[in-house]
């Protein structure tokens, strides 16, 4: 255990901390592209015998006096932040930024100024709290994050419902996007783009913002998208094939399915340390190169993950022209039902990233088949 | 926390800025120093010793401890009164120098006796700097609030959180001083002697435990709990808390300010600021945890911090696995 290095270790069978507490016994947890950030070492605060996983779900199998929604054999999925439900922010609906939930805030407020929520299994600075690569876990204010799923679904169809579905629609959600918006994403991951939002007139026959989107209807929206690229590309800032995708406005869905090679450039904008220190900066030149490619007074949101200080930030070219620049952990609380809704009536099966399926015991290979993109992984799913 | 703002209010720093005199003081340590480090032998045969290797170089060392001197008081407001006494033991250095010099000296005994009571001269200026500014720094901490003339090493803290209850509801749970210890985890305990007494048990980094009785001095109810403890106490210590409708109903501004002496005066705060009880760090936790019980019924609990938020647990960190049941 150490960079670059997980291990199948045996622990303690978690416990009832708190009345508000329940047990999970995990079903299917995933790898996500930001336990990569862990894997690599470059987040701080990461002890020896971490557990680590907050992508997952299972049935439960404990619960706490004060846990009155859910009962013993329910399955659920459980979204990573932490959040207490009585605080200013929860009742906001920002749960990432929950007040109380993070036991750690002393030491993230050293680095942030403020704290952020609680999260499952991603180091100290966000509670300590043990995660979902595992066969058990604890999940304190169970009364207010698992949602339970219609047993229709398969664990493949609502896992992502945890974190990077959700991320990659607040992702969207937060560039307003309305009908005409071209629309740019940096990083291509799975789930986690760096989204720039451009108002330009509409040029297509305005569509319902909400009308759903299935796949094919999808890639015909890439294509356009593309070739609107092409059409641009001469006034833009070089940037490498890959780096961003377009799709029409008022597009809801907000998984890609990346490609080969081009992808794994797009990747690496967000996965820091990919390449060294070289690949670290490159989240950076992403941010920069969103914030300059944006057009004026147009919106650029960042989700994902970024640890700390950012250099050369273009405060010239976002105040000067009205850019406005949006960004947070994905509350996941306040997509989780919605978007629920959407995968039971077929809108959407976020199924389709997943690339890799192996059991809990081969996480250690997993994670260098991630890491690396051998075998054009993209998702790993693991189930105890 | 939504709102922290501790303020630090360290009474034994509170001592005046240079005062005119210490600045003069600074000002001569200034001009002896300088001459006395760039041409040793000229200064040394100016007070009448010999000039030789052992004179001169016992000037250049005198010199520097003059521009020490004159660096401390002329720039560093906060250590005034030590950079004072630094002189006057100086002073007396140089006289047990020049005494030597009177008694062995090849050179002029006039200049000798000449500097000497300069030197008597200046270092009566210095005691009374010295002594001067020791009392002004101990004004100084008494502080406008402190109910007691205060002594070095006492120690004054401000928190604030704001909590989405109302401020009856907080009060409530506050005056109720023995819940205390709920989100106070240095305290281990507040017992009700009868309605206007408590005595207190708190755990101490050194001495294992500390207690103390207290009364209350303020008490009205949805605003203000204030307490003092009573002579005879361990640590001596005064505290209040105000509860104020934070605007536009986000719940209320909890503001808590604490006076105590930290056993063990300044060495005391340093020793419990290395066992991880900074104070500030201390009462931002508290406040944290009590924010934590009204606004979701607990302390918050992780695997990596098992007993709730806590300063020193930020150093040992329990791995982020499932604690081992007891």
């Amino acid at each position: 255990m150490g960079r670059n290095s997980v291990e199948v270790v045996e622990v303690p069978d978690p416990t009832i901390l708190d009345d508000r507490d329940a047990v999970v016994r995990v079903t299917s947890t995933a790898i996500c592209g930001s336990d990569l950030h862990l894997y690599d070492g470059y987040v701080p605060e990461m002890k020896r015998g971490d557990v680590l996983g907050h992508e997952f779900m299972g049935e439960v199998v404990e619960t706490g006096k004060g846990v009155g929604n859910l009962q013993v054999g329910d399955r659920v999925v459980v979204p990573f932040p932490i959040a207490c439900g009585g605080c200013t922010q929860c009742r906001n609906g920002m749960t990432s930024i929950c007040e109380n939930s993070n036991p750690n805030a002393g030491m993230a407020e050293k680095l942030w100024g403020r704290a952020t929520s609680g999260i499952f299994g991603y180091s100290h600075l966000t509670g300590g709290y043990a995660g979902g690569q595992a066969e058990f876990v604890r999940v304190p204010f169970a009364d207010v994050g698992p949602m339970k799923v219609p047993s229709h679904l398969s664990d493949e169809q609502v896992l992502f419902l945890t974190d990077i579905f959700p991320t990659g629609y607040m992702g969207a959600e937060l560039c307003d996007i309305t009908e005409g918006d071209t629309i740019a994403v940096w990083g291509a991951g799975p789930g986690r783009p760096v989204r720039r939002r451009e108002r330009l007139p509409a040029r297509r026959p305005p569509r319902h913002r909400h009308r759903p989107l299935r796949l094919p209807a999808r890639r015909r929206a890439r294509q356009h998208a593309r070739r609107d690229a092409q059409l641009r590309a001469g006034r833009r800032a070089r940037r490498p094939a890959g780096d961003d995708r377009r799709t029409r406005s008022g597009r809801r869905h907000r998984r890609r399915r990346a490609r080969g090679p081009p992808r794994q450039r797009a990747a690496a904008l967000l996965r820091p340390g990919q390449a060294g220190h070289a690949g670290r900066d490159r989240a950076r030149r992403g941010l920069r190169q969103a914030i300059l490619a944006c057009r004026n007074g147009g919106i650029v949101s960042v989700v994902g993950v970024y640890g700390g200080l950012m250099d050369k930030f273009p405060i010239g070219s976002l105040m000067n022209r009205s850019i406005t620049l949006r960004g947070g952990q994905t509350h996941v609380h306040r997509y989780q039902h919605q978007l629920l809704e959407r995968i039971e009536q077929g809108q959407i099966d976020p199924s389709f990233i997943i690339t890799h399926r192996a059991s809990l015991a081969e996480a250690p290979e997993m994670y260098e088949t991630f890491k690396n993109k051998r075998d054009d992984c993209l998702k790993v799913v693991l189930t105890p | 926390m939504s709102t922290t703002a501790p303020t630090d209010d360290r009474t034994s720093s509170g001592a005046p800025g240079p005062t005119g005199l210490a600045r003069g003081l600074g000002l001569v340590s200034l001009a002896l120093g300088i001459p006395a480090v760039a041409a040793p032998e000229d200064v040394a045969r100016a007070v009448g010793a010999s000039g030789d290797a052992d004179s001169s170089s016992a000037a250049r060392a005198m010199g520097l401890r003059e521009l020490a001197a004159a660096a401390g008081l002329l720039t560093r407001s906060r250590s005034t009164p030590v950079w004072l006494w630094a002189r006057v033991a100086g002073d007396a250095m140089d006289l047990v120098l020049l005494g030597r010099t009177l008694r062995t000296g090849t050179g002029p005994r006039g200049r000798t006796l000449a500097a000497t009571a300069a030197v008597v001269g200046i270092g009566a200026v210095d005691l009374v700097a010295a002594r001067r500014s020791g009392r002004a720094a101990a004004t100084a901490a008494a502080g406008p609030r402190a109910g007691r003339p205060s002594e070095p090493g006492d120690l004054e803290l401000t928190a604030a959180v704001t909590v989405r209850r109302t401020p009856q509801e907080l009060y409530d749970f506050w005056r109720g001083l023995e819940r205390l210890p709920s989100f106070m985890h240095h305290l281990q305990s507040v017992e009700w002697l009868d309605p206007a007494r408590t005595r207190w048990t708190a755990s101490a980094p050194v001495k294992g435990t500390v207690t103390w009785d207290a009364e209350l001095v303020e008490d009205v109810p949805g605003e203000v709990v204030a307490w003092r403890s009573l002579p005879g106490a361990d640590v001596d210590n005064s505290g209040s808390v105000r509860f104020t409708p934070a605007p536009g109903d986000r719940g209320t501004e909890v503001r808590v300010h604490l006076r105590y002496s930290v056993p063990g005066g300044r060495a005391g705060a340093l020793v419990a600021r290395l066992l991880g009880e900074e104070p500030h760090q201390q009462v931002e936790d508290d406040l944290r945890r009590f924010k934590q019980v009204m606004e979701t019924g607990g302390v918050v609990r992780s695997d990596g911090t098992p007993e709730g938020t806590s300063a020193r647990r930020h150093l040992l960190q329990h791995p982020g696995q499932p604690v081992a049941s007891t």
